[in-house]
């Protein structure tokens, strides 16, 4: 495939691993601390599992996959939430695949579906309000769902509603923001990260500067990511370079896609449509201020949380899941008390069971190397 | 003394109306006329009267070998119409498949089709002259059945289950436990098309692939293999959960373990683009016209080439080998250089968020 053959080189991986192991020997890093790098985004602990890229780095390198699967950090009052306005006979409740098997406290959408909820999925929010236009009896619902990377795409989706005049047609918001949650991660207590590998699809909207602070204020270093096995290992040989030299900057791998600016026309319609609510509620991670968005007043009539009852009720992670602690890497997955047992991806208990980018999911699924190695 | 069942006459109707009712499910006359206007029309040329049951012959029978393959299975699919086949076509092939499998010559098929109220007549027919087209492209006979008719709604227009008999040549013992380390893993081309093919042909995501099914009997293609390389261990089409389930089967059920190199693994560019896009993976998604075979080392070459030389084989490929490094764990040899499970897929593949 054009463009991505080129960044899947085995070869090029080989000089790179090379220069990545010479570049860890130099450090003279103690042998019972590697050094912790938090991958943010679901995609890039989907590709690194793909890939088998854990098995490939040296020892001396960890890899901590972050909070940036927004499948995984959904809360299950989320879910009972969806489940209750896609009960409303007169709705078609639309939504991406992944958010199909999310657990609710009694039931996931899947399950909802079964019990004869109109459930649909769609590939994207313009496919929701085309539903919308090909059945002006019911009343369409798109599950607003992802961090920036699919903020816009729901917030041209409304503006188009808007502009046709759709009035059949309502999104359940529940987009979050990323950096909000890394800040969270940031200032958790015992916190053991030594930098970071920036989203690139969220980047390719907000762009680098929204990131400034963890390179200025916490002395992290950041490095924007792409999702390619090649820009992953380009990534973390940044990363460590940084690291040896001392310094802390947020720099652009993903260079190709994600402008420095970000993306203006999709920021505007961001800001047009939403703003930031108070706080909002993560599965795992519990509430962090201003890190999810609502429809402003403007978009009412677009708005599920105005146009239906919803039932709000928060309901606790189960208190055998360590979901939070995993997120935050302070637990690999296999370490989490349910993982494999009563927390699987057939019956996910935790939500990192659920989506293929969460962490312990991927785990499960691809098997990384050095757990396997560990079980052997 | 010999008893003479009863026999009706033949007496070919025509179904007058476009659309199927519930009165063609009811056992009347218009039962019988959608029956022999649509069914017995398409599946039975030689004009014999009809039975409640087909009848065989078993000296006829075990001339072709010395165990009964026996097999049944159902069809859903949607939509019915769909690049490189329809349900009628998937539904013999899918049958002489679960057969040749097994090394067995397929033979007779039954076909049972559950009918939504409404369904066109002429897509019954459709479906009807495409069944008898492939089987009797693949020399398999279709010789009887059964008709439903559902309210509307209670099923999606066309179900179709076929049921297969089939005979094993004497000396042909396959099965799923015999893999051995160090045997060779094939398969017969490239993987993916059919449900790429059929994810596309729904037409909600708004993609255009000119990727076509592989939908086809593969009974001559295994007759061709099992000739060259009658070591073979074992073999499946592998349908629905893609190579991935067969290749977990395999280990699970011989104790062994299995690698398969990525770089090897034939998959067409555009289905590799297609997945890409969704988040899927191609080695769990179904295919109608491809196997798995597990061969014996020095039997491969032969094996290979016996699969290329075939129609259905040009890509055929060895794709891995059988290990005996963790029984069960099925690995995938990245052409990145690294190294990740292929384990059993769970639930159905859903496209990712981003």
């Amino acid at each position: 495939m054009k463009y991505v053959d080129e960044f899947r080189d085995g070869e090029k991986a080989r000089v790179l691993i090379s220069e990545i192991e010479t570049l860890v020997a130099s450090m003279a890093l103690p042998p019972d601390r590697p050094l912790y790098l938090m991958e943010v985004c679901g995609g890039h602990t989907h590709s690194i599992f793909r890939y088998g890229l854990e098995g490939m780095l040296p020892k001396e390198i960890e890899l901590v996959h972050g909070p940036g699967c927004p499948v995984c950090v959904l809360p299950m009052g989320r879910v009972d939430d969806c489940v209750a306005i896609a009960e409303d006979p007169k709705v078609i409740f639309t939504t991406f695949g992944d958010a199909m098997r999310v657990p609710g406290s009694k039931k996931s959408l899947l399950q909802a579906k079964a019990d004869g909820a109109d459930v649909r999925m769609v590939y994207s929010p313009m496919d929701a309000l085309d539903l919308a236009r090909r059945s002006p009896e019911r009343e369409v619902v798109f599950f607003g769902l992802g961090f920036e990377t699919t903020m816009p795409s729901t917030a041209l989706t409304i503006l188009e509603a808007e502009s046709e005049g759709i009035r059949n047609f309502s999104v359940f918001c529940n987009h979050i923001t990323i950096v909000p949650t890394i800040k969270a991660i940031l200032d958790s207590p015992g916190l053991q990260l030594d930098g970071f590998l920036g989203p690139g699809h969220v980047s390719m909207v907000i762009g680098t500067a929204p990131y400034e602070f963890i390179a200025n204020f916490y002395r992290k270093p950041m490095v924007v990511a792409g999702f390619e096995p090649l820009d992953i290992l380009h990534s973390i040989w940044m990363l460590l370079k940084q690291i040896k030299d001392g310094r802390a900057e947020v720099e652009n791998q993903y260079a190709r896609v994600v402008p420095d600016a970000g993306n203006d026309p999709a920021l505007n319609a961001v800001s047009r449509v939403y703003e930031l609510r108070e706080f909002f509620e993560w599965r795992g991670l519990g509430s962090i201020d201003h890190s999810g968005v609502r429809l402003r007043e403007a978009y009412a009539q677009y708005d599920a949380e105005r146009k239906f009852t919803i039932p709000n009720v928060r309901i606790a992670d189960p208190k055998s899941c360590q979901c939070g602690e995993v997120l935050k890497g302070a637990l690999k997955p296999w370490q989490c008390k349910v993982f494999g047992t009563s927390c699987t991806p057939e019956a996910p208990l935790g939500a990192l069971m659920v989506s293929s980018e969460g962490a312990c999911a991927a785990y499960y699924q691809y098997g990384g190397q050095r757990r396997q190695a560990e079980v052997v | 003394m010999n008893i003479l069942p009863f026999v009706r006459t033949r007496r070919l109707g025509k179904v007058s109306v476009s659309a199927v009712t519930l009165a063609h499910g009811g056992g009347g006359k218009a039962m019988k006329d959608l029956v022999d206007d649509v069914f017995v029309a398409a599946f039975d040329e030689r004009g014999e009267p009809l039975e409640d049951q087909a009848r065989f012959d078993l000296n006829t029978l075990g001339a072709h070998g010395d165990r009964l393959a026996f097999t049944t299975d159902s069809f859903v699919v949607d939509p019915l119409f769909f690049p490189g086949g329809d349900i009628g076509k998937l539904a013999v092939c899918g049958t002489v498949n679960d057969l040749a499998v097994g090394g067995a010559r397929p033979l007779f098929l039954s076909c049972a089709v559950i009918l939504e109220e409404g369904v066109a007549v002429d897509l019954l027919r459709r479906v009807t002259r495409s069944m008898a087209q492939v089987a009797n492209d693949a020399g398999v006979r279709i010789v009887t059945g059964d008709t439903k008719v559902v309210p509307r709604g209670a099923c999606d227009k066309i179900f179709v289950t076929t049921t297969g008999i089939g005979m094993i040549p004497v000396g042909i013992d396959l099965g799923v436990d015999k893999a051995c380390p160090n045997d060779v893993v094939l398969v017969n081309g490239l993987l993916g098309d059919h449900g790429a093919a059929i994810l596309c042909a729904r037409g909600d995501m708004a993609l255009e692939t000119p990727i076509e099914s592989d939908c086809a009997c593969l009974h001559g293609l295994i007759s061709a293999l099992l000739a060259a390389a009658p070591g073979t261990r074992f073999i499946r089409d592998a349908t629905r959960g893609g190579i991935a389930t067969v290749l977990n089967e395999i280990a699970e059920a011989s104790h062994v373990s299995i690698e398969i190199q990525e770089e090897r693994t034939p998959i067409r560019e555009e289905v590799k683009a297609f997945c890409e896009i969704l988040g899927l993976d191609p080695l769990y998604l179904a295919n109608e016209g491809k196997i798995v075979a597990v061969v014996p080392a020095h039997q491969a070459d032969a094996a290979l080439a016996a699969m290329r030389g075939h129609p259905l084989g040009a890509h055929a490929a060895m794709i891995g080998r059988i290990g005996s490094e963790i029984e069960g764990r099925v690995t995938m040899r990245t052409t990145f250089g690294g190294r990740r499970i292929v384990d059993m897929l769970v639930g159905e593949q859903l496209p990712r968020i981003c």
